[in-house]
C-alpha cells in the first residue's frame, strides 16, 4: 500500500512538473528571444513581457505543485527512489509532450537523447 | 546557435548543480522541517548555505527561462543533464565520496545523450507557435524561416509601440 502510494505521488510529480516545463516553454516562444528582445526594448520590457504571460504564471503554479508533491511523497518513499525515478520520466514525459503540445520535432536523435539521458539518471540511484 | 547561447545552457547546467548541492548541504546543517513547525523554515533560510543555494536556484531559472525563449524544450532539458555529471565529479575529486560502478554507467549514458542533441538543430522553426494541428511537413523551407522571423520581429516591435 505505501508503494502505491510512492508510485502515485511519482506519477503525481512527474506529471506536474512536465505540465509546468511544457507551459513555461510555451510561455518564453511567445516572449520571444530574450536577448534580442533585451537589445531592443531594455530588461524591463523583457520582465514586464514574461511576468505578463498567462502561460508563464500556470507554469510556475504547476511547477510550485510538483514540488510539494514531491515534499509529500518523499514522506511516503525514499529519497533515493522518489528522486531519480520521477526526473527521468520527466525526461520521457517531457518529450512525448513537446511533440504533441508544442509541436516540437522530436525526432530520432531527440527520443534517443532522452532515454539515454533518463535511463542514466534512473541509473544514479544506484 | 552561437557562443553567448551556449553560455547560457552551461549557466542553466552550472546554476541547478551548484544550487542544490548548496540547498542539500546547508539543509543538513538545519536539520528537519516539520509541516508543525514552519518556524523552521524561516531559520533554514538564515543559513547563508540554504541562501546561496536559493539565488543560485534563481539564477538557473532565469537562465533556463533565456534558454527556453530561443532552444526547444527537448533541446534544452537533455543539453543542461550534464550537472549530474559535473555533480557526480565534484562528489568524486572533490569531495572524496565513492561512487558506485553503476553511476558512473548512469554518468556515461548521460552524456552520450547530450551528444546525441548536441549535433542536431535547437529549435524546431514554426510558421506559428500557437496554431493547433497544421503543422507545415517542412518546417526547414526558408519561407517559413523567413515566416517565424517576422513573427519574432513583430512581436518585439508589439513591445515598443
Amino acid at each position: 500500500m505505501k508503494g502505491l502510494y510512492t508510485w502515485g505521488g511519482i506519477l503525481a510529480i512527474t506529471f506536474a512538473s512536465v505540465v509546468g516545463d511544457v507551459l513555461l516553454a510555451r510561455a518564453m516562444k511567445q516572449v520571444g528571444d530574450v536577448g534580442a528582445l533585451w537589445r531592443k526594448s531594455g530588461l524591463i520590457a523583457v520582465v514586464r513581457r514574461t511576468l505578463g504571460n498567462p502561460h508563464f504564471f500556470f507554469g510556475v503554479t504547476a511547477m510550485a505543485v510538483a514540488f510539494f508533491s514531491l515534499l509529500f511523497a518523499l514522506s511516503w518513499g525514499d529519497v533515493s527512489l522518489v528522486g531519480p525515478a520521477a526526473a527521468s520520466l520527466t525526461y520521457i514525459g517531457n518529450a512525448v509532450a513537446a511533440k504533441i503540445f508544442l509541436h516540437e520535432r522530436v525526432d530520432r536523435r531527440r527520443w534517443i537523447a532522452a532515454s539515454l539521458v533518463a535511463a542514466g539518471v534512473a541509473l544514479l540511484a544506484g | 546557435m552561437n557562443f553567448r547561447k551556449y553560455l547560457v545552457l552551461a549557466g542553466v547546467t552550472v546554476f541547478a548543480a551548484a544550487g542544490d548541492a548548496m540547498l542539500s548541504h546547508g539543509m543538513k546543517q538545519t536539520g528537519n522541517i516539520s509541516i508543525h513547525h514552519l518556524q523552521s523554515v524561516i531559520l533554514a533560510v538564515l543559513n547563508p548555505w540554504v541562501a546561496v543555494g536559493i539565488l543560485l536556484l534563481l539564477a538557473f531559472f532565469t537562465t533556463y527561462m533565456t534558454a527556453l525563449s530561443w532552444a526547444d524544450l527537448t533541446y534544452v532539458l537533455p543539453a543542461t543533464s550534464l550537472g549530474y555529471v559535473l555533480l557526480a565529479f565534484v562528489a568524486r575529486f572533490l569531495l572524496h565520496e565513492h561512487v558506485s560502478p553503476l553511476r558512473w554507467l548512469g554518468i556515461a549514458l548521460i552524456t552520450g545523450g547530450v551528444g546525441f542533441i548536441a549535433g542536431g538543430p535547437a529549435l524546431t522553426e514554426h510558421p506559428r507557435v500557437e496554431c493547433s494541428g497544421a503543422t507545415s511537413p517542412s518546417f526547414d523551407s526558408a519561407q517559413d524561416k523567413l515566416l517565424a522571423k517576422t513573427r519574432r520581429d513583430g512581436a518585439a516591435s508589439e513591445v515598443e509601440s
